[in-house]
C-alpha cells in the first residue's frame, strides 16, 4: 500500500491545491503535502519488507495491463531522492512569488506524482503513463511562470521529449507482442528473447527516448534553454531529479531487455557520453549566466553517468546509483543558490556579480561546499560517485576514462571561476546593498551540506541500498 | 434495423415539427428527445431485446460492430447537439430542417455501418451526403458557405459516379452485388484465386471513392475549403460523426475484398496513409485560423484512422471504434468552444485562459487527446491502431513514421493551448451560459474517464 501512498498523496494534494486561493495556503499547503509525503517514503524504505512496498491490482484486462508497482533498491533511492528534493525546494523557494500560486504548486505536486510513479511502475504500459504524466504539468510550469522565451524553448522540450517517448511506445507495443502470455509486466519483458536485428532496432528506439531525456549528446540541444528559462523551483526539479528518469529507465527497462544490444553498442554510446561530457564542459566555462552554467555542467556529470552504465561492471554501477543520488543532491543546492541571487539582486550575470562574500558570509561558506561538490572532492559526496564511474570507466578502457578525465580538470575551471566571480572580487553596483539569505533558504542549504559531507564521508548506506539492484542488473547479463 | 427506420421517421417527424412548434429551442429539444429515442431503439436492437424484423433479401447484415458504431454516432449527435444546439438555431430559419436533415445523414450512417452489398453501399453513401450538401449551404446569406456547398456538390458527385463506376465494373465481373460474392477461398494447393481485370478495376475505382469520402490523400482536396466554407457548427458535425461512418463503411468494404488486390493492397494503402499524413499535418502547421487548422488535423487524423483498414484484424476493428468515439468526442468539444469564438484565429484564443477558466480547460483536455497524450480518450485511440499494425507484423518502420507525425500534430494542437494560457490577450466569446460549461465539463470528465478505462467503452460494446 505504501507505494500507492507515494503517488496518490501528491496527485490528490495537487489537484486539490489548484482550487487555493491564498498564496501562502498553497505555499503551506504543497510544502505539509510533501512532508507528509517524504514521511511516508522514509517509513516504506527503512521500516517495510520487499512484500509490503509492492502493489498489484486490475487496470486494463483486455490489454494485459495491471497496476503493478514494485520497489528495489534503486526504486527505494530515486524515491527517497524525490521525496527529500521537494520538501527543500519548496522550503527555500518559500518567499518567491507566483501569480496563480494555486495552480503552480498544483502541477509541481502532481509531477512529483509521476514521477514517483516512473520510479515504483512495474508494468510497461503504466511507465509510459506516468513517464508522460510527469513531462505534462513540467511543460506547464515552464511555460507559464518561466523567462521571455519560454514558450519557444519549452515548446521544444516538449516536443523533443515526446518523440522520444512515441518512440518508446511503439518499442513497447513490439515487446508487447513477443510476450509469451501477452501482458505489459516488467517480468514478462525480461524474458522476452529476440534475434540479434530486431533487438538493435528496439533497442534504439528506447534509447533515443531516454537520451533525450538525460540528455546525451547529440538529443541534448533542448536543456540548456529549457533549464534557463524554466522558474528555478521547476529546474530544479529537471535537473535534480528528471534527468534520473533517463539513467533510471536506462537500469531498469533497457540493460536487462536487450542484453546483446546494450553490449554491442556500449562503446558508441560511451564515446557519445564523452563527447557530451567533454563538449558539455567546454561551453560552460564560456558561460555568462549561472543557470546556463549548471545547465552545462549538468550535462557533463550526466554524461560520465551514462557512459559508467555502458561498462557493464560492478563498479561503475555502483558509482552511477551513488551518483544519481549526490547529483540530485548537489545540483538542487547549486540551484537554490543562483535562485536566491537572481531573486535579491536581479540579475544571474557574473559580470553583474562579485564581492557577495564580504555581504552573505554564510551563503559564501555554502555556496563553496556546493561548488566543490560540484567538482567531485574528496571528502564529498561527489568524489565517491565519480571515482567509482571513473574506476569503472578504467577498467572498460583506459583511453576512454582518460578523455573522460578531462572533464574533471574542466568542471574545477568552470565551477572556481563561478565561484570567484560571484563571490570574491570587489562588490559592483548591484551586489552593493546585497543581504544575507533569509533563514529557511540557508537552514535548506545546510541540510544539503550535511547530506553531502556525510555521504562524502561515509558512503556505505547508499552502496547497500541499491546493492540488489546492481547485483540483479549484473546477473542478467 | 430499429436505426434505420426509427432515424427516417424521426427526419420526417422533425420535418412537420417545423410547422407545429414555432420556438427554435423548443425544436433543439424535440431532436435531442428524438436522438435520445433512436439511442434507445438502436440499443434495444443491439442487445436483442426488442428487433423490427423485415425480410432485406441479404442486403443488409445486422452485426454487433455496426450497431456499436451506431450506439456511438448517435451518442456523439446528442452530445453535440446538446452542445451546440444553440448554434445550430442561429444559423438560419428553418432550424426544424436542419434537425431533420441531421436525422437523414444518421439514417445514411446506420445503412453504411450495416450493409451487405454495393447497392445498399451506394444507398448509403447518397443519403449521408445529400443532406450534407444542403447542411453546408445552411448559411444562406454566406457567399463562403455557397461556394463550399457547390463545391461539395460537385466533388461529391463526381466521386460517386467513380463509385458507380466500380460498382458496375464489379457487377459485371460477378454477376452480384454481394460483398465478397465471387471470392473462393484460395485452395490448398497454394493457387492464388483469379480475378478478372475488370474486378480489379472497379475496386480500385471504389478505393479511390471512398478514399475522397473519408479525405484521405491524394483525394483530400475538398476538406479544407468545405470544412472552412460551411458554418463552423455543421463542420463539427461532418468532421465527425460523418467522417467516422465513411470509415466504418471503408472497413466493412475492403474487410471482405482485399485479396482481389493481392500483395500490391498493402503498398498502395501504406502510400495513402503516409500521404494523408503528410500533407494533413504538415499542412495544419502553417494555418493561422483554428478552424482550418481543425480541417487539417482531420485529414491527419484520417491517416491514423486508415491503420485499422491495414492492420485488418480484431484490434483494428475495436480500435476504430474507440478512435471514432475519442475523436468525435474531443473534435466536438473544440468545435462548440470554436463557435462561441468571435475571433476563428490562434490570436483570437489569446488570454482565454483568463477569461473563460472552464472553457479554457476543456478545449485543452480535447486538444490533448486529438494529440493522443496518455490519460485522454485520445491516447488509447492512437494506441489501439499502432498495436494493431504492430500485432500484424512487419511494418514497424510504418508505425515509426506515423509516430513522428504524431509529433508534427502537437506543435499545432498546442498552439492553442499556448494563446490560451500562455499568451496574453483579450480572447471575447458571446454569452457562455452555465449550462454550457457544465455540459462541456462533463464531456472533458468523459474523455479522461475514457483515457484511463478504455475497457468501459468497449466491455460496454462486447458484453
Amino acid at each position: 500500500m505504501v507505494p500507492v501512498l507515494l503517488i496518490l498523496i501528491p496527485l490528490l494534494t495537487g489537484l486539490v491545491t489548484f482550487f487555493l486561493k491564498e498564496a501562502k495556503a498553497a505555499k503551506g499547503f504543497a510544502l505539509l503535502s510533501s512532508v507528509i509525503t517524504l514521511a511516508v517514503a522514509l517509513a516504506g524504505i527503512f521500516f517495510l519488507d520487499a512484500k509490503e512496498l509492492a502493489f498489484d491490482a486490475a487496470w486494463l484486462p483486455d490489454l494485459g495491463s495491471r497496476f503493478t508497482l514494485m520497489t528495489d533498491g534503486m526504486g527505494k533511492m530515486l524515491c527517497l531522492l524525490t521525496t527529500v528534493s521537494f520538501p527543500i525546494i519548496f522550503a527555500a523557494t518559500y518567499n518567491n512569488e507566483y501569480k496563480n500560486s494555486g495552480s503552480f504548486y498544483g502541477l509541481m505536486l502532481l509531477t512529483q506524482a509521476g514521477l514517483l510513479g516512473v520510479f515504483l511502475a512495474a508494468d510497461a504500459l503504466l511507465f509510459y503513463f506516468f513517464w508522460e504524466l510527469a513531462l505534462i504539468p513540467v511543460y506547464f510550469l515552464c511555460s507559464i511562470w518561466g523567462g521571455e522565451k519560454r514558450i519557444a524553448v519549452t515548446f521544444k522540450f516538449f516536443i523533443y521529449t515526446f518523440i522520444g517517448s512515441l518512440l518508446m511506445l511503439v518499442g513497447i507495443l513490439f515487446l508487447y507482442f513477443h510476450t509469451a502470455d501477452h501482458s505489459f509486466a516488467i517480468q514478462s519483458f525480461y524474458k522476452i528473447s529476440l534475434d540479434g536485428k530486431q533487438e538493435a532496432f528496439i533497442f534504439w528506439l528506447f534509447f533515443i527516448a531516454f537520451a533525450i531525456k538525460m540528455p546525451i549528446f547529440p538529443f541534448h540541444t533542448w536543456q540548456p534553454d529549457a533549464y534557463e528559462q524554466s522558474p528555478t523551483a521547476t529546474t530544479m526539479i529537471m535537473s535534480g531529479i528528471m534527468v534520473k528518469m533517463g539513467i533510471f529507465a536506462v537500469i531498469r527497462w533497457l540493460l536487462p531487455l536487450f542484453p546483446h544490444a546494450s553490449v554491442q553498442f556500449a562503446d558508441l554510446i560511451i564515446i557519445l557520453s564523452i563527447i557530451g561530457m567533454l563538449y558539455g564542459s567546454l561551453i560552460a566555462i564560456r558561460q555568462d549566466d549561472i543557470k546556463r552554467l549548471i545547465a552545462y555542467s549538468s550535462i557533463a556529470h550526466i554524461g560520465l553517468m551514462c557512459a559508467a552504465i555502458f561498462t557493464h561492471n560492478k563498479i561503475g554501477m555502483e558509482g552511477v546509483m551513488i551518483q544519481m543520488f549526490n547529483h540530485g543532491v548537489n545540483v538542487i543546492g547549486l540551484w537554490i543558490v543562483a535562485d536566491v541571487i537572481e531573486q535579491k539582486l536581479g540579475t544571474r550575470k557574473f559580470s553583474e556579480l562579485g564581492g557577495l562574500a564580504q555581504k552573505a558570509p554564510v551563503m559564501a561558506i555554502l555556496l563553496v561546499v556546493m561548488a566543490l561538490a560540484n567538482i567531485a572532492l574528496p571528502l564529498t559526496n561527489a568524489f565517491i560517485g565519480e571515482f567509482l564511474m571513473f574506476n569503472g570507466l578504467f577498467q572498460y578502457n583506459m583511453w576512454m576514462a582518460a578523455a573522460a578525465g578531462i572533464s574533471v580538470i574542466l568542471a574545477a575551471v568552470y565551477t572556481l571561476n563561478m565561484v570567484q566571480k560571484v563571490l570574491y572580487g570587489n562588490t559592483v553596483a548591484t551586489t552593493e546593498n546585497a543581504t544575507e539569505i533569509s533563514g529557511n533558504i540557508q537552514l535548506m542549504l545546510i541540510v544539503l551540506v550535511i547530506v553531502v559531507i556525510v555521504l562524502g564521508v561515509y558512503p556505505q548506506p547508499m552502496i547497500d541500498l541499491t546493492k540488489d539492484t546492481v547485483t540483479a542488473i549484473l546477473v542478467k547479463r | 434495423m430499429n436505426a434505420i427506420i426509427v432515424s427516417a421517421l424521426l427526419g420526417v417527424v422533425m420535418m412537420f415539427s417545423g410547422i407545429i412548434v414555432k420556438s427554435k429551442s423548443a425544436q433543439s429539444v424535440v431532436a435531442a428527445a428524438g436522438l435520445l429515442l433512436l439511442l434507445i431503439a438502436n440499443l434495444l436492437n443491439s442487445y436483442g431485446v426488442c428487433t423490427i424484423h423485415i425480410n432485406t433479401h441479404e442486403m443488409f447484415h445486422f452485426e454487433k460492430f455496426g450497431m456499436f458504431f451506431n450506439t456511438i454516432a448517435i451518442t456523439a449527435t446528442l452530445i453535440y447537439v446538446l452542445l451546440s444546439g444553440k448554434a445550430i438555431e442561429n444559423t438560419g430559419v428553418n432550424v426544424a430542417d436542419y434537425y431533420a436533415l441531421i436525422f437523414f445523414v444518421l439514417c445514411g450512417v446506420s445503412i453504411l455501418s450495416s450493409f451487405n452489398g454495393l447497392l445498399m453501399l451506394f444507398l448509403g453513401i447518397e443519403i449521408m451526403s445529400i443532406p450534407l450538401y444542403i447542411l453546408t449551404g445552411a448559411d444562406k446569406r454566406n457567399l463562403k458557405s455557397n461556394e463550399a456547398s457547390l463545391k461539395y456538390f460537385l466533388m461529391g458527385s463526381f466521386s460517386t459516379g467513380i463509385m458507380l463506376m466500380g460498382i458496375t465494373l464489379i457487377y459485371g465481373a460477378t454477376g452480384n452485388f454481394a460483398l465478397g460474392g465471387s471470392v473462393t477461398p484460395p485452395s490448398a494447393g497454394g493457387l492464388a484465386p483469379q480475378f478478372s481485370f475488370l474486378e480489379i478495376a472497379g475496386m480500385i475505382l471504389l478505393f479511390v471513392s471512398m478514399c475522397f469520402k473519408v479525405s484521405a490523400a491524394p483525394f483530400h482536396f475538398w476538406t479544407p475549403d468545405v470544412y472552412d466554407g460551411a458554418p463552423a457548427v455543421f463542420t463539427s458535425f461532418m468532421a465527425t460523426i460523418v467522417k467516422a461512418a465513411g470509415f466504418i463503411a471503408f472497413i466493412r468494404l475492403f474487410e471482405s475484398h482485399t485479396n482481389i488486390l493481392g500483395p500490391s493492397w498493402k503498398i498502395l494503402l501504406a502510400f495513402v496513409i503516409i500521404a494523408t499524413l503528410l500533407i494533413g499535418n504538415i499542412t495544419a502547421v502553417f494555418q493561422q485560423s483554428v478552424k482550418r487548422m481543425l480541417a487539417y488535423s482531420s485529414i491527419a487524423q484520417a491517416g491514423f484512422m486508415l491503420f485499422a483498414l491495414y492492420s485488418a484484424n480484431d484490434l483494428a476493428k475495436e480500435g476504430i471504434l474507440l478512435y471514432s468515439a475519442a475523436y468525435s468526442l474531443a473534435t466536438i468539444g473544440i468545435f462548440s468552444v470554436l463557435i462561441k469564438m468571435n475571433d476563428y484565429t490562434f490570436d483570437g484564443f489569446n488570454g482565454l485562459a483568463k477569461a473563460q477558466p472552464v472553457l479554457a480547460f476543456a478545449t485543452t483536455i480535447c486538444l490533448l487527446s486529438l494529440a493522443g497524450i496518455p490519460l485522454t480518450a485520445g491516447f488509447f485511440a492512437k494506441y489501439y491502431m499502432l498495436a494493431s499494425v504492430v500485432k500484424a507484423g512487419g511494418s514497424l518502420w510504418l508505425v515509426v513514421v506515423a509516430v513522428l507525425f504524431a509529433a508534427v500534430s502537437v506543435y499545432y494542437y498546442f498552439r492553442v493551448i499556448q494563446a490560451m494560457y500562455f499568451k496574453e490577450g483579450e480572447a471575447t466569446t458571446s454569452e457562455i451560459t452555465g449550462g454550457f460549461k457544465t455540459g462541456l465539463t462533463l464531456l472533458a470528465v468523459l474523455i479522461i474517464l475514457i483515457g484511463i478505462f478504455p475497457g468501459m467503452v468497449l466491455n460496454f460494446f462486447y458484453f
